[in-house]
């Protein structure tokens, strides 16, 4: 005997669970978490007198990741920053945050750190905290809170009454980073979060993105260090020349630019038949040891790439040559403006 | 509006906290009266301790009769090289040569002394020679020396307002009106100047130490700059009251050390006298005009110009701080700012007090960028009502026009950093949308 399933819907924690009941069993599915988007924009173009500076940009950035935003200088990640920013507004096209249009009230949902960024130099670090944390809409007792907690968070308690000018550019850097995120935003943009910063701050505040994704935070990166974006990001765009070029995960764009192509270590020299596959280089390293990197032609597996190889050579290791995202960034920049 | 408010708070904070803020309050209204009482102080000792001078005069002519007012005379027989000799010797202040000359063209006059004579003695005795010279010629024709006394009149004018609708008689003095409508001027310029300058050098430190973008991701660049400008408007209202508290105190203070009352104490005692307008010394009578400026109308006229000329400069200036790197650069973009600032105080001076009533006086009073200082030199001799009206509401219009241009530039100036600009890049600038 077949029943209809019936649902009931759960809010527990701000997460939502569906029970579906059906034939005796019962079913508890939750929600996903990421459901709406952290960030959408949608053909968001922005026309300077001389230049266009964004041509119909469209991104998707999921919740809970990091994303990267890359680009050359001059491609238009800081204009679109502002825009998302509202600092500036964009000529045509539409931006929405956690699933709204985006408006003035999201201000405080928003922590942004410029590259252009600075602090009031004869302000005390307190009164600074307070002061940048009232502008994002926070009360001044929520403010002076959060911005204590964040300073012994950061073992900096005895720097509450210090001037900024008095601070070592390390200092100011953490100050500056807490003043970022203090309000606790949900998306957090960094433009160029490292540019300046010491490795010890560095490292600490990758610690602390990486802590504040966990959180719940979403995160954009504008950087052209691909260092950075190899180690940290989910996600990435490029921009070049005002237009997107590029978008997806990162396995995705990994994925997409695979040459197939691969390392392979072995002990005595081979040659492969050179209508299934193009060897590149073949080096001796020593003691009949060498190391050759093969592409493979047409629609050939690995698989059949590592039975090949075993039938002329005795393989040592076998490693697919992954493009890093420097080398991404650089064929399609380089590509682009051949063109 | 609560953004607003919270920038116009950290402005005021971070100015009153500063101890030059302190110093300029405190000090400011200290210093000019403890300056008057020395100025005064030192010239009551000296005229107390004037001796004459003595001067020698060795008269040739026979026709010189000293005048002993300023200096004592002493006659010298002899030869004027004898006299120079005795001169050069003894402690005196000056040898006068009177050799023969012929009245008409009066020739050879010399006035030794051991330091240089001043302008104005050199004045006196020039006009004593020439007093002198006169009556002589006059004796010449036979005129009678008692008909000239007769023909020498003395005429003082009193000028008294007559107020249109209630018909009460006012009395004025165009040298008090003339001193306070300068004073006003002045001030307002200073003002002007001064707080205008501390916007522009706020805006110029924000774009330098860079902390402008940070800011404008919460605010509206509008926002931003409006809290400042009123901000700086709050602490200079707040100097100005200040300033006013202190120098009624301390004014009373030192004028009552020299026996000089202030206008209401003055007022109580002309009062209780039956017949105040006889003979009064002079400087009762300057106080009593004072008594006369009518300051509860012209205090807030001058707020009034204060925050009106202030907020349409402090806008020009703020447009000036956001399109620059360095104060240095902001120099050539003050040029447009200072001239109409400048054209209206030397119109101050050159016609304002000088005709109040004038056409040139009354334009510069009516155009929004020459009216609060020329406004001010013209309010105490009388203002028609029609004319402050249309004032006021121009320079209302004035400043919401400059706000508005201002706040144009300064969204996209603020963000800009290491461009050449001129005033086509400006101009290029206001014309963006937004």
């Amino acid at each position: 005997m077949e029943s209809i399933p019936s649902v009931d819907i759960i809010h527990y924690n701000r997460i939502i669970f569906f029970v579906i009941y059906h034939n005796h069993s019962t079913l508890i599915l939750q929600k996903p978490k990421s459901s709406v988007e952290a960030l959408i924009a949608n053909n968001v173009t922005k026309r300077y007198t001389n230049h266009v500076a964004l041509d119909q940009v469209s991104l998707v950035i999921p919740q809970q990741t990091i994303f990267g935003l890359l680009g050359p200088n001059g491609a238009g990640k800081t204009t679109l920053i502002r825009i998302i920013n509202q600092i500036i507004n964009a000529d045509s096209g539409e931006i929405s945050i956690f699933g709204e249009k985006l408006h003035e009230k999201h201000v405080g949902t928003i922590g942004y750190l410029p590259e252009e960024r600075g602090l009031y130099k004869k302000l005390k670090v307190g009164e600074q905290l307070i002061y940048f944390a009232q502008l994002k809409g926070l009360s001044k007792a929520r403010a002076v809170e959060l911005s204590k907690a964040w300073m012994k968070k950061f073992e900096i308690t005895d720097w509450w009454n210090k001037k900024v000018e008095d601070l070592s550019k390390g200092m100011a850097q953490k100050v500056q980073f807490i003043s970022t995120v203090m309000h606790e935003p949900k998306l957090i943009i960094l433009d160029e979060p490292f540019s300046g910063f010491d490795p010890v701050n560095a490292q600490l505040i990758t610690k602390e993105i990486l802590e504040l994704k966990e959180k719940g935070c979403t995160v954009i990166f504008s950087t052209h260090r691909m260092e950075t974006v190899e180690d940290l990001c989910d996600h990435i765009a490029l921009i070049n020349k005002s237009q997107k070029i590029l978008e997806g995960s990162k396995k995705q764009v990994k994925e997409m630019y695979r040459t197939h192509t691969f390392s392979v270590e072995h002990q005595g020299a081979f040659s492969i038949s050179p209508d299934k596959y193009d060897l590149l280089d073949q080096k001796n390293i020593g003691d009949n040891h060498f190391k050759s990197i093969v592409q493979i032609k047409g629609s050939l597996t690995p698989n059949q790439l590592i039975r090949d190889l075993t039938d002329v050579t005795e393989v040592q290791s076998f490693i697919e040559k992954i493009p890093t995202m420097s080398e991404i960034f650089i064929t399609l920049v380089k590509g682009g403006s051949d063109e | 509006m609560n953004k607003i408010w919270l920038i116009i708070q950290r402005e005021v904070m971070n100015r009153v906290q500063k101890k030059s803020f302190l110093i300029a309050t405190i000090l400011l209204p200290l210093i000019f009266p403890a300056i008057m009482a020395v100025l005064v102080y030192v010239a009551m000792e000296q005229k107390k301790n004037a001796a004459k001078n003595i001067v020698y005069y060795v008269d040739e002519s026979g026709y010189f009769a000293p005048d002993t007012s300023k200096f004592i005379f002493k006659k010298f027989d002899g030869k004027i090289e004898d006299a120079k000799n005795v001169f050069k010797l003894d402690d005196s202040y000056g040898l006068l040569y009177v050799p023969v000359f012929d009245l008409s063209d009066p020739k050879g006059l010399i006035l030794y002394t051991k330091t240089n004579a001043s302008a104005s003695e050199e004045n006196d005795f020039e006009n004593m020679l020439e007093n002198r010279i006169k009556e002589l010629k006059m004796q010449k024709i036979n005129i009678d020396q008692k008909i000239l006394e007769d023909l020498k009149t003395n005429v003082s004018i009193q000028n008294v307002n007559i107020d249109k609708e209630t018909g009460d008689e006012k009395k004025s003095d165009s040298g008090v009106m003339t001193g306070v409508g300068m004073a006003g001027g002045i001030l307002m310029y200073m003002f002007i100047f001064i707080y205008g300058a501390q916007i522009m050098q706020g805006i110029i430190e924000e774009k330098t130490s860079k902390v402008v973008e940070v800011i404008v991701s919460s605010v509206k660049p509008f926002q931003l700059m409006m809290g400042k400008i009123i901000g700086l408007a709050s602490v200079g209202l707040l100097q100005f009251l200040i300033w006013i508290v202190l120098i009624t105190t301390v004014s009373s203070v030192v004028l009552g050390m020299f026996g000089l009352k202030m206008p209401q104490q003055q007022m109580m005692e002309q009062v209780a006298q039956q017949n105040p307008e006889i003979q009064q010394p002079p400087a009762l009578e300057i106080m009593n005009a004072i008594n006369e400026i009518p300051f509860s109308y012209i205090i807030p006229v001058f707020l009034f110009y204060f925050l009106g000329g202030y907020l349409l400069y402090g806008a020009l200036f703020a447009a000036v701080g956001s399109a620059v790197d360095s104060p240095a650069e902001a120099q050539q973009f003050m040029f447009p700012i200072t001239i109409p600032l400048l054209i209206s105080y030397l119109g101050l001076f050159m016609f304002t007090v000088q005709e109040p009533q004038g056409t040139i006086s009354v334009w510069l009073s009516i155009i929004p960028f020459t009216s609060p200082i020329a406004m001010m030199g013209r309010i105490g001799f009388g203002v028609p009502i029609e004319q402050l009206i249309l004032s006021m509401v121009l320079l209302v219009g004035g400043f919401v026009g400059t706000t508005w241009a201002a706040g144009r530039i300064y969204r996209v100036g603020i963000l800009m950093h290491g461009t050449k600009i001129n005033y086509k890049v400006m101009a290029k600038w206001f014309m963006m949308k937004n």
